[in-house]
């Protein structure tokens, strides 16, 4: 795997830049090379960034630099081999997830005006946005929210002009090409479409050590994980009232 | 074996070196403004350096002890005061059950750290005890002090009377511009910040480019614990370009849609879609932190070979404190 470029983002973080859109492919060779270091991890770097194109490391300069003269030059290479050694390695399966989504005009805020924007009808939206398999493309803004592409153009929309000042946690919400569902009640400029009766992000779930935790997907407070693969599906508001969450099985076969 | 809030702060908060691990999840590191700072403290009263501790920004709380311990105080000067006395900054303290901690007024600086002796009884989240306000989790109860809050000791200390310890730590070498090159403490002027060039400088006009580099810019009064507004001359890219979002770190300097700039602080997002000009690096971070409202900032760029050795530097420096106060510690207190 060839990288476009390797830069510093701070003296303690190096970005590896794997292309220039939000594109699937591109997005593989991040998660690839994300996967490959979580598989080898290394007691010097403290943090893995993936986003669309890129993969930022995050390290400790004191440590490595007890051992190597150049904190930066002695990652890069490390890089450059991880990028050189992942293309053999094996991926994860992909892990395939099947959200509910309640569409009712009480939670989808923007849903009508989107769909007047966009000369479709309300039903319309819905079935665009439940009709894709989406891909976690990347986590941030909030603890835990994803990502999510690519968004049929027939159903895209730009921000709101004024972002609202609280949006519910659990709303599923458009930006762009991009579909996310806000993990905490927060303020935001999304099209809010629906609401999911699942929690996105659980802060306690997670067993506290002293050194670090459980890096794997299990056991961290956030639901969704980069590399995932999402489909929406529609409930009742009946339905979202009287949700199981306990009792649902997220992952779809 | 606590200290109780008897008046709250504006934004008074557990904070540690910060939560790692988890950015890939969008949750974002914390951690204290002032690292070096939080670790000078807890070197004094002969803690781990990475030790929890408060951290405080003015109006700060009022404090009552109702366990005796040693404390120290480092950071931003709130002019302190113990039982009404003055108590100096960078000094360990010995204080009895009973005693009234509070800050009178800003003599400097922005964020000010107290650390007691052995830490405060703190559950971690994540590995880390540092709050983060958005999740509401970490630190104590996932939130800013409130008045009636209560923080535990972990180790009760024995005494009846107040006493300052006859010794201060230095600390003008982490806020001053130390040059590794002319081994000169003050080899650029004060408020100049030296940073790592960003990925995207090369996106300003000329003209621009030499603003950042030329034209101090003043630190905004919408400034917190996500982020420094940096106002002065608009910026000017040479074509508007689409970036899409990437990692970032706590002293990245994004150039906003307005053609401001704001510096990213300890509660930043874990990634971030403007551009990146630069990247303020850790040796003149804490520095930068304790600049208040409307001080005025400019910029250089240093390569990363040089901001790893400044690092290193202070890294070593505060190890040395550490150990000196411990030796000094079990002088009076075998």
């Amino acid at each position: 795997m060839k990288a476009l470029s390797i830069y510093p983002a701070s003296e303690n973080a190096l970005t590896v830049c794997l292309g220039d859109k939000m594109d699937a492919a591109i997005n593989d060779r991040v998660f690839i090379l994300f996967q490959y270091l979580q598989r080898h991890p290394n007691p010097f770097w403290k943090d893995l960034i993936p986003a669309y194109c890129t993969l930022t490391i995050v390290y400790d300069v004191d440590s490595i630099r007890k051992h190597h003269p150049s904190a930066c030059a002695w990652l890069r290479n490390e890089v450059e081999r991880a990028l050189y050694e992942c293309e053999e390695n094996e991926t994860l399966p992909v892990r395939k997830l099947h959200i509910p989504v309640c569409y009712d005009s009480e939670f989808g805020l923007d849903l009508k005006s989107l769909a007047k924007t966009n000369k479709l009808s309300v039903d319309q939206v819905i079935e665009l946005h439940t009709q894709q398999t989406y891909r976690v493309y990347m986590l941030g803004f909030l603890p835990g929210f994803a990502y999510m592409g690519i968004v049929n153009n027939k159903i895209s929309a730009p921000r709101l002009s004024a972002p609202r000042k609280h949006v519910p946690a659990g709303s599923v919400g458009i930006a762009g090409n991009q579909t996310g569902i806000y993990p905490l009640d927060s303020p935001g400029g999304w099209n809010i479409i629906g609401r999911t009766p699942l929690q996105l992000f659980t802060p306690m779930i997670s067993v506290n050590t002293d050194h670090g935790s459980d890096k794997n997907s299990e056991g961290t407070p956030v639901l969704l994980q980069p590399g995932d693969e999402v489909t929406f599906f529609p409930i009742t508001k009946e339905a979202f009232d009287s949700f199981d969450v306990q009792n649902f099985n997220l992952l779809s076969t | 074996m606590s200290i109780e809030v008897i008046k709250a702060g504006i934004a008074d908060s557990v904070q540690d070196e910060g939560r790692f691990g988890f950015q890939h999840l969008g949750i974002n590191p914390n951690g204290a403004m002032d690292l070096n700072a939080m670790k000078i403290a807890n070197a004094l009263v002969g803690n781990k350096l990475n030790q929890a501790v408060i951290e405080m920004s003015f109006p700060a709380s009022v404090f009552r002890f109702t366990k005796a311990t040693i404390m120290a105080l480092s950071g931003a000067d709130f002019s302190a005061k113990l039982n009404g006395k003055n108590i100096p900054l960078n000094q360990p303290v010995r204080v009895a059950s009973g005693s009234e901690l509070k800050f009178t007024k800003v003599m400097s600086g922005a964020w000010c750290y107290l650390a007691v002796q052995g830490g405060f009884e703190i559950e971690g989240w994540l590995g880390s005890k540092s709050t983060n306000t958005k999740a509401k989790a970490g630190g104590y109860e996932g939130r800013f002090l409130k008045k009636g809050d209560v923080l535990s000791f972990n180790r009760e200390t024995d005494c009846t009377e107040t006493r300052v310890f006859p010794w201060r730590a230095n600390v003008l070498q982490y806020y001053m511009p130390w040059s590794v090159k002319t081994k000169n403490m003050k080899a650029l002027p004060s408020q100049t910040f030296r940073c790592i060039q960003g990925n995207e400088f090369d996106w300003l006009t000329k003209k621009s480019k030499q603003d950042f580099l030329k034209q101090p810019v003043a630190i905004s009064r919408q400034s917190d614990r996500m982020g420094y507004r940096l106002t002065g001359t608009p910026m000017k890219q040479t074509k508007r370009q689409e970036l899409l979002s990437t990692g970032v770190s706590f002293g990245t300097v994004q150039l906003l849609p307005n053609g401001e700039l704001i510096a990213l602080m300890a509660d930043h997002q874990t990634t971030g879609g403007y551009p990146r000009m630069a990247h303020i690096i850790a040796a003149d971070r804490s520095r930068l932190v304790q600049c208040r409202p409307n001080e005025r900032v400019s910029f250089s760029f240093v390569s990363v070979q040089e901001a790893e050795d400044l690092l290193l530097i202070q890294e070593r420096s505060l190890r040395q404190l550490q150990e000196a106060c411990k030796f000094k510690l079990r002088e009076i207190e075998p």
